[in-house]
This record gives C-alpha cells, sequence and structure tokens, in this order.
C-alpha cells in the first residue's frame, strides 16, 4: 500500500476554465515566437529532427533559437504518463500521483548550502538574578555529509513527511565534483525509506547513481517497478533558455527511463513579467517545452509538472518567496498541471525570514495552506527551509511536520450526510433534556479516535513560550530513533561497485 | 472475590464507566459490569462501604488524577470517572448515613445573579461530587437571598460562587455581604471562580478562596478538610 498523501475534495483554484485555456494558448504562442533559445546541441537536433524550427544564433557561445509547434507540445502531452509512480526503499512509502486527482504529498527540499545549528544559552534577568530564560541562538555553517544523514533521518521518523528531496549540500573537504552524487544519494537512501529526489551534479555519476539505485531496489527490473529514485532538472533558465549541461543531463535520465521533475523558477519582476498573466504564461511555456523535449527522447517517461515561480523583492530584487504572490503562482501552476492530466510539483512553506520564529511560522504557513488546498501531487514545501531556501535547520523541520498534521486535519472531508445527522440530533436532544446540558460526555468516544484535532505539540506551560525548546526535545527523540539502514550484503556491494562512497558513510565498517 | 470486585470498580473508575452501557478508554469493556452495576455486587457481598470507597473508588480517582497531570488524560476522561464516583456516591449515601459513617463535606454551587453561564460551575460539581463530597447546584442567575437561605438552613461547609462576566462578577460581593449582614459568614468558606475573576479579586470582596478551575476546587477544599481535622 503506497503512502495516502491527503485526498483534496474541492481544491482551492483561483483561475476560470477561460482563463486556464487564455494561459495556455498564450504559452503556445510563446513556444512559436519568440520560442526558446538552445544552448545544448542536443536538444537542438531532437527537437529539430521532429519537426520544430531551428535558427542559429550569433553569440560567444553556440546557441540556437528553437521554435516548437503546438502539434508537438500535444503530442507529448499525450505520451506523458498521467499516473507517476514515485517508489521507495520500502514499498509502503511508495508514491502514487495521478494527474487529474487534487492530492498532496508532502516533500522536503531543496538543497542548501548552509546548516543551521541551535544552542539554549541562558541568560539571568540583571534585576533579578533568580529569574533566568533560555533564548534560542541560531548558528549557520557549512553542511556537510553528516547533516545530511541526519536530515535523512529525522525527516524518515517526521510522520507528515512523504518523500525526501536532499536538504543540505554537502561540502565537506573529501567531498569533489566527481564524488557528490553517489555521496548524497548513498547518505539519503541509507537513512530514509521514502522516495529520494535530487538533482545531479555531475552527469558522469548518472550511471554510478542508477546502479546505486538497482542494487538497493532489488535489480534492473525491480527499479523499474519501484523507482526509488527520481531527478529534478532545471533544464530551462527563465527567461526561455535551454541551458547546456542540465538539458544534457535530462536527456540522458530521460533515456534511463526514471521520473524526472521538469522544473523552471522564473522571477516575476526579472526574469518573467511580473504580472500574473505573463509569468504564468512564460513559466507554462517553459515546462512544456522541457516536457516535450523529454517526451521526444523518450516517449512515456514519467515526468512531473515542475513549478518554483517566485516574486522578486522590491528593496533587493532577491526571491520573495515570502511574497502572496508567489503562492498565487504556484496555485495557478497546479492548475495549469492538472488541466494537461499530468502529476504536479509545487512550492510552498519558503520563507523571506533567516531564522525560526514568528515571520518564518506566518510566511511559510500561509502559503503552505493555500497551496495545499489547491491540491498539488507533489507539494516541495521547504520543510526545514529558511532565508529563501539557503538554510536548512532541522529544528525547523521538526515544528514544519506539527503545521503539516494541522493541515492534513483541515483538508479532511466533511462529514455531514443523513445517519451522522440524525445521531447528532438525538445527542442534541439527550443533552438538552440532562440538568448540567454538557455534550462533554459525547466527547470521550471520540478523544482517542483522530477524530479531534490535538493540542499543539510544542504548547509551553502557563504562559511560557517554550516551543522551540519542546520542538528540539522532539528533534532530539527523532535522532535517537533507530535507523532502517540498507542491509550488509547491499551495502558491501555498492561499496565495492561503486567508488568514491566515503568509508566512514559504511555502518558496518566504521566499527561504532 | 470481595478484593476483585474493589479492584474492578478501581479499573471501572481508571476507565470512566458509570454503568455496563458506557464505553470506557478500553472498548472491549463496554457491556461488561461498570462502577455502579459493581459498588451494587460489593455491597450484596458485604463488602463494607469504608472499603469500596478507599480502595475502589478514591484509589480510582487517584490514579485518574496522576493520569491527567501526565496529559494522558483529558478533561472529558476526569469528568466521566468523577461522575462515575459521584452515581456510587449516591448508592453509598443512604448506607454512610444509616451507619454514622462521617462523610466529606458539604458544597453548594451557584451562577449569582444576573449570569447564565454554567459550564464551570457544572464541571467544577461534577469533579467535586466525584472527590466525594455532598453537593447542592442552586443554578444559574441566583438571587442572593437564596444562597442566604440555603446557606441559613442547609448549612453547607464550603459554598462556591462563579461568574463569567465583568458585569455579573460583583454579585459575588453581593453576596459575601448579605451573609455578614445575616451572621452566616463564618459558618462557610466561600470560593469563588469564573472567566472574569482573579485571587486579587477574591480578596478584594471578602472571598477565602480563589479557584482557576474545577481541580483546584477539588485541592482547596481537600486542604480545608485536612485543616479541620
Amino acid at each position: 500500500m503506497p503512502r495516502k498523501g491527503i485526498l483534496v475534495h474541492r481544491p482551492y483554484e483561483r483561475l476560470t476554465r477561460e482563463q486556464v485555456e487564455l494561459i495556455h494558448r498564450a504559452s503556445m504562442q510563446i513556444l512559436t515566437d519568440p520560442g526558446l533559445i538552445s544552448f545544448n546541441r542536443e536538444a537542438v537536433d531532437i527537437l529539430h529532427s521532429h519537426g520544430a524550427a531551428v535558427e542559429s544564433m550569433a553569440g560567444d557561445r553556440q546557441n540556437w533559437q528553437v521554435k516548437i509547434p503546438e502539434q508537438l507540445v500535444l503530442k507529448a502531452l499525450n505520451t506523458a504518463p498521467k499516473t507517476v509512480k514515485l517508489g521507495a526503499r520500502n514499498p509502503d512509502n511508495a508514491l502514487i500521483m495521478h494527474g487529474d486527482e487534487p492530492r498532496v504529498y508532502f516533500i522536503t527540499g531543496s538543497e542548501t548550502n548552509m546548516w543551521l545549528d541551535v544552542d539554549f544559552p541562558t541568560y539571568v534577568n540583571k534585576a533579578d538574578p533568580t529569574r533566568e530564560i533560555k533564548i534560542p541562538e541560531f548558528k549557520p555553517r557549512r553542511g556537510t555529509v553528516d547533516d545530511l544523514c541526519q536530515s535523512a533521518h529525522v525527516c524518515e521518523h517526521l510522520e507528515m513527511v512523504d518523500g525526501y528531496i536532499r536538504t543540505v549540500n554537502i561540502q565537506d573537504r573529501d567531498i569533489t565534483e566527481d564524488n557528490k552524487d553517489i555521496n548524497k544519494f548513498f547518505a539519503s537512501l541509507n537513512n530514509n525509506t521514502k522516495h529520494f529526489m535530487s538533482g545531479l551534479t555531475s552527469l558522469k555519476q548518472l550511471d554510478n547513481v542508477v546502479r546505486m539505485a538497482e542494487l538497493v531496489a532489488g535489480g534492473k527490473k525491480a527499479l523499474e517497478d519501484n523507482p526509488i529514485i527520481s531527478f529534478i532538472t532545471c533544464l530551462v533558465k527563465s527567461p526561455l533558455q535551454f541551458v547546456d549541461d542540465t538539458t544534457a543531463t535530462f536527456i540522458e535520465v530521460c533515456r534511463r527511463g526514471l521520473p524526472v521533475a521538469v522544473s523552471s523558477s522564473p522571477q516575476a519582476g526579472t526574469t518573467a513579467p511580473i504580472k500574473e498573466a505573463g509569468i504564468m504564461a512564460q513559466i507554462n511555456a517553459e515546462v512544456l517545452a522541457g516536457i516535450t523535449l523529454g517526451q521526444l527522447v523518450k516517449p512515456g517517461t514519467p515526468v512531473l509538472y515542475g513549478s518554483v515561480p517566485v516574486r522578486a523583492r522590491m528593496d533587493t530584487l532577491g526571491d520573495s518567496y515570502g511574497s502572496v504572490e508567489t503562492s498565487q503562482y504556484n496555485i495557478d501552476c497546479v492548475q495549469m498541471a492538472r488541466s494537461y492530466g499530468l502529476p504536479n510539483y509545487s512550492t510552498s512553506g519558503v520563507c523571506d525570514s533567516k531564522i525560526p520564529g514568528q515571520q518564518s511560522s506566518i510566511e511559510r504557513l500561509f502559503s503552505d495552506i493555500v497551496v495545499a488546498m489547491s491540491g498539488p501531487q507533489f507539494l516541495h514545501c521547504a520543510f526545514g527551509l529558511l532565508d529563501c531556501n539557503s538554510v536548512f535547520c532541522l529544528l525547523q523541520a521538526v515544528l514544519d511536520d506539527a503545521h503539516f498534521k494541522m493541515i492534513e486535519f483541515f483538508l479532511r472531508q466533511p462529514r455531514i450526510d443523513q445517519p451522522e445527522l440524525e445521531a447528532m440530533l438525538k445527542q442534541i436532544r439527550e443533552v438538552v433534556a440532562t440538568p448540567q446540558k454538557l455534550y462533554i460526555g459525547h466527547i470521550r468516544p471520540l478523544l482517542r479516535s483522530g477524530e479531534i484535532s490535538g493540542i499543539y505539540p510544542f504548547e509551553g506551560s502557563g504562559e511560557a513560550d517554550d516551543v522551540f525548546e519542546l520542538a528540539y526535545e522532539r528533534m532530539k527523540e527523532l535522532l535517537a530513533r533507530p535507523v532502517d539502514y540498507i542491509d550488509r550484503k547491499t551495502t558491501a556491494r555498492i561499496f565495492e561497485e561503486i567508488h568514491g562512497i566515503l568509508p566512514r558513510l559504511n555502518i558496518y565498517e566504521r566499527g561504532s | 472475590m470481595g478484593k476483585d470486585i474493589v479492584a474492578t470498580i478501581k479499573e471501572n473508575v481508571i476507565q470512566g464507566r458509570k454503568t455496563q452501557e458506557d464505553v470506557g478508554i478500553d472498548e472491549s469493556l463496554t457491556g461488561t459490569p461498570g462502577v455502579m452495576e459493581l459498588v451494587q455486587q460489593a455491597l450484596e457481598s458485604s463488602i463494607s462501604p469504608h472499603v469500596i470507597i478507599t480502595e475502589g473508588l478514591t484509589a480510582g480517582m487517584e490514579v485518574v488524577g496522576e493520569k491527567y497531570s501526565t496529559k494522558e488524560y483529558f478533561i472529558p476522561d476526569m469528568l466521566a470517572s468523577a461522575e462515575a464516583v459521584g452515581a456510587a456516591m449516591d448508592l453509598l449515601k443512604p448506607i454512610l448515613e444509616s451507619s454514622n459513617v462521617e462523610t466529606k463535606g458539604k458544597f453548594a454551587i451557584a451562577t449569582v445573579k444576573g449570569d447564565i453561564h454554567d459550564i464551570g460551575k457544572n464541571i467544577v460539581a461534577i469533579l467535586l461530587k466525584g472527590a466525594g463530597y455532598e453537593v447542592h447546584d442552586l443554578g444559574t442567575d441566583v438571587p442572593t437571598e437564596k444562597v442566604v437561605e440555603f446557606v441559613r438552613e442547609e448549612k453547607p461547609g464550603y459554598l462556591g460562587l462563579s461568574a463569567l462576566l465583568t458585569t455579573t462578577m460583583t454579585e459575588m460581593g453581593v453576596v459575601i455581604k448579605a451573609l455578614e449582614e445575616n451572621k452566616l459568614r463564618s459558618s462557610v468558606k466561600v470560593l469563588i471562580g469564573g472567566a472574569a475573576v482573579s485571587e486579587e479579586f477574591a480578596q478584594e470582596i471578602g472571598a477565602d478562596v480563589y479557584c482557576v478551575d474545577g481541580f483546584a476546587a477539588v485541592k482547596v477544599l481537600e486542604a480545608f478538610e485536612i485543616a479541620k481535622s
């Protein structure tokens, strides 16, 4: 049985059917005029051989203008699977996404360079030295492979995390461009039995990574049936440019038939129009261009319609993921993907705030609720991420899990039917006839059934705000739980066949 | 056999099962005798009311209190157990009275004049009854004269006054003043509670104690009972 996620019965939609059609039509026009600039030769050749008009452009680097006709896009939309399975080491953690079904899976990510440590130093009141208070202090540092293991470990045990995208960039001294991919894949797969999605640092490592997944899944066919890994590629750089290296990676991933998210991340105001109609027409064109290329490489390649639109901050022109418009764009993208019947990869929860706190909670919870209500299948929900996706904090991830539990409860279908109402009428009449007129006795059968939402799990005692301390305790408790590591024999085989994985990641050999 | 029944009474108090129809925490107990049926069986087996109360009812409530303090139990659980104990005490009351066994004190409670809110008052009444007190609920919007009359006639050791509104809480002071004027104030400990009132307000109007909730009321009365003995 795969993970259930949350079925959104009446998804929130911003766009009318007519507006969806208008965006689609505008995207089709963009794909032929101006089309895309491709810096990747192979993509140009593939698209050209299937009828796209191609013209060589002047410039320092070789590039081509590619005009993709509508019929090519429609053909690709026809061959792209409408149901995508993302497998998992533990098959019970697999995710099944139907493009026409609004269902939410909460997935971590993206990759940050910085890891935020937390400590709780004690402060003493100058006026009254008997009064002490613990205040959290956050210290950023560069992420390591040990951090990635810890993050994967905690996310394994966080109930609401349905899948894992690596959260932190590993920057140890012994990590190089050539061994980064195999180490991040092994560290994540070894500490987490949920679906694992990642980008690739080096195309040269793709076959090693796929081989590792085959060994863990139980062979080539087993990986095909249970794709425990998938990839994310930002092959299109906004506005409308096929990037050379990521496009090359995308083409090779498609050839191997593994699931891949085609992601585009335009910034409204700088790399896309700031108006909603403009960024929507452009991002839709960019994603469809990628999907079209992928289906031409290998028809039937499982793809996710990936969308990471964001609005620019007006003070710095950096990303403003905390802006309200960012959530609007993401909800629109969910609707566009659903109109094509494609599973969606959408974004929420990214905040501008640099540390956990009130700003962080407000920004992330706002977008998490509204985007989840739209029913994206694969919600890349910035678990634990801060500072516009540049910092990962495990404490924040634990806090986010509690927020998602609340959202899960909120999205439940109302249970209002004739038998339920008849039971309630009986209850009302019974209670009104009693001297105390209290319904409390009827709460009890529901108390432990999951029908009543719980108290916020990090509520302090009295007036004290102990949220961070309590979440920290929870984090330590999760880290102390055992990990279902890859078995000894498979681990030995992985280390034997794939060279460059750090010996300290082999838990059977490190002697502790 | 006797010990088994008393232990089962205790377990059913913990489960909050007043009668055999009640669903406890452990659903498999549904249909088996609840506290009331078990107390009846215990009396028929000639088990003394003292043993039933101390080793069955009170011992069960102590466990419930512990479970509440560790957040394993919630208020609806506490109330279910207290209601079961209260119903059992109603069964035992005639026997206790006929055998001159001293019971816990008499507690009168009322929502003051002008105020019809009674959730808190009712919870306090259930909890205190479950703790073994003889509870007299005078109702809501109770005129001062009626409270004074009850104190004069029934001589409760404790009087609880409840008010939710800032506009009605002043009536508590009116009741206390009326008790003084009728020379009844020293005969009764006055407890006040409700969303609008506070420790400071209790001192201001001359109440004996402010109770933040029903559990505080149980603790306060226990302390008074200990001091009395």
